[in-house]
């Protein structure tokens, strides 16, 4: 019988914690599963952030070396620097890539950094119990925006992969969505491409997953799932917003 | 020889080819020194965004196996705490500068030790602790920066230079020493892709508790080696002496001056100066103490270094103070009267 179907080399044989009807699952399986259509899996660093996805170490059968909260890109900085031949993917959260670490991100962006960075937004701090994100939705109520985020008082979402898109360094950026079969499968092939672009030596790559967060959303995960598209994707609008090997020549 | 310049080419010399830092007076020479020294020997400079961003490529190309330095000033050096913080819980070696200025806060960018307690008590958060050395001269600027580099790779740990405005800034011929041959460990913690080899992981998080306990005592049993082999420090005319004054960097200078003078006046008067602030040369001043009657600990500070004296005299009687901070550098003459008014005042 034919073999269809396996799971990733680059995923270890280990149960994941994430609670049911998480993203961080599907999204490990993907880039698990294009390190391994790349062949790439010995060139490989891992960066996982602060974080749900801070075990991330423990589901990667590649690399892997933690960061301090936010400072996912300038580790990776440091790393592609001194090993300019290795692939380096930072791995990092809303909190992390937005609020704490935008400072490190956009700057790794801007100096062109080719190492790939995996965002996963779901609008709210998943490990620290539901309080709000940078990129918690106007309206939308956590433990710390009881009455909904107000924009007056807490600000907007911030747009963080639509302001990367703007940089000359950033070589690749998209975002997507988690709601369909189909929509996933459409971020794995930007994960592939940011991975592609960062060995081609274009600059800093970015991939942004609306991910779904039932445990703190506090709903079921079929509904939560729903949510992506009915709120998130109206939010964040899906697509790849900036693509520097599409560019006509000349 | 410039300080600045001296350290910065010890580190070229010692093999460090990563530089990572942020611009902070006074220490900008240094990092100018490195854009250019980098670009001539095929290493990496990066001006980071940040301290915070410096200290973490530091922490990157350090787990890549590269001798990698970054360096600062005080304001600067608090922001890199996170990141040498984790740097001694990943155990990874990294050579760290801060050139101080006077503080809190801004504070001026004159010659100051304020930030001895800040460098001896780890700094960052959590159970740590970073060998710390004290040079007091170009030549040693040069000769404890290489032995810094080796030190960091024996132990795998963050290592701090302090100095200051005045030595970073000061010119001395120097004697461009070659490079220690020491036998240092397999980097077998060194990610570089696993190619060949079961893959690795680098992390600080160990949220078992048994499991956290059993890594600070690992980390606790490296640091009673370090208390054990590093301690680092210089005596002059203290076979004899009955006060001996106790100082480091930029203040043992000038206290060696004030020793002279002493001296001059008839006094038996020596100097004590740890070359290594953590370890603290615990044995030397207990050595010194059978003989000395009366320590004075001179600092560029309002008194944190007497701390560690008073501890290993166990007798605070024999332990006096005189500080000058804000970045004042007070003259040899104003040390030796303060010589001069102990010695007289303690009748010795």
């Amino acid at each position: 019988m034919k073999k269809v179907y396996a799971k990733p080399k680059s995923l270890k044989d280990a149960p994941f914690h994430y609670c049911p009807g998480c993203g961080h699952s599907i999204i490990h399986r993907l880039i698990a599963e294009v390190i391994d259509e790349l062949g790439i899996r010995d060139k490989v660093i891992g960066i996982p952030p602060a974080g749900c996805a801070v075990l991330a170490y423990n589901y990667f059968d590649v690399d892997m070396c933690e960061s301090a909260h936010g400072r996912g890109c300038a580790v990776g900085t440091g790393f592609k620097r001194a090993q300019p031949d290795k692939i380096i993917f930072t791995y990092q959260g809303d909190g992390d890539m937005a609020a704490i670490g935008t400072a490190e991100t956009l700057h790794a962006a801007n100096r062109g950094e080719c190492i790939t960075s995996i965002f996963v937004n779901n609008a709210v701090y998943g490990m620290t119990g539901g309080q709000m994100a940078p990129t918690t939705m106007l309206g939308q109520k956590t433990t710390t925006s009881p009455m909904g985020r107000r924009p007056d008082v807490e600000g907007y979402p911030l747009m963080i992969t639509d302001i990367i898109a703007t940089l000359k360094g950033a070589a690749f950026v998209a975002r997507h969505s988690l709601a369909t079969p189909a929509k996933i499968l459409a971020a794995k092939r930007s994960i592939k491409k940011a991975f592609e672009v960062q060995m081609a030596g274009l600059g800093y790559s970015l991939v942004e997953c609306l991910s779904p967060c039932p445990t703190n959303w506090k709903v079921t995960p079929v509904e939560a799932f729903k949510l992506l598209e009915t709120r998130m994707e109206r939010e964040f609008p899906i697509g790849v917003l900036k693509d520097v090997t599409k560019k006509p020549k000349g | 020889m410039k300080g600045t310049n001296a350290l910065g080419e010890a580190a070229v010399q010692a093999g460090c080819r990563c530089y990572f830092g942020y611009p902070i007076t006074p220490q900008n020479e240094l990092t100018e020194y490195m854009a250019k020294r980098m670009a001539e020997v095929g290493g990496v400079f990066v001006q980071g965004e940040s301290e915070t961003a410096s200290i973490n490529m530091v922490l990157g190309a350090a787990a890549s196996g590269v001798r990698a330095m970054t360096s600062s000033s005080s304001p600067g050096i608090s922001l890199k705490q996170e990141g040498i913080s984790f740097i001694a819980a990943d155990e990874l070696p990294a050579v760290i500068v801060n050139i101080m200025r006077g503080g809190p806060g801004l504070g001026n960018i004159a010659p100051s030790q304020g930030d001895y307690y800040q460098a001896t008590r780890g700094g960052g958060h959590g159970d740590y602790r970073t060998p710390v050395f004290a040079p007091a001269s170009v030549q040693e600027l040069y000769d404890l920066t290489m032995h810094a580099f080796d030190v960091a790779d024996i132990y795998r740990t963050p290592v701090l230079i302090l100095g200051d405005g005045m030595l970073g800034q000061i010119m001395e011929p120097i004697v461009l020493n070659k490079k220690n041959k020491v036998k240092l460990p397999p980097k077998d913690y060194v990610l570089d892709g696993a190619k060949g080899r079961p893959s690795r992981i680098i992390r600080s998080l160990i949220l078992d508790t048994r499991e956290m306990e059993a890594h600070n005592w690992k980390l606790k049993r490296k640091y009673d080696l370090m208390r054990k082999e590093l301690p680092l420090w210089e005596e002059f005319m203290t076979d004899d002496a009955k006060l001996v004054v106790v100082a480091y960097g930029t203040a043992a200078r000038i206290a060696k001056g004030a020793v002279k003078r002493s001296r001059k006046e008839g006094l038996a008067v020596g100097l004590l100066r740890p070359m290594t602030l953590w370890p603290f040369p615990d044995e030397a001043i207990k050595s010194v103490a059978k003989n000395a009657r009366l320590f004075l600990v001179f600092e560029m500070n309002t008194g944190q270094m007497v701390d560690d004296v008073r501890l290993v005299l166990e007798d605070s009687s024999k332990c006096v103070f005189y500080g000058r901070p804000g970045g004042e550098v007070p003259s040899p003459m104003e040390i030796s009267r303060i010589i001069g008014r102990y010695w007289v005042q303690k009748e010795l």
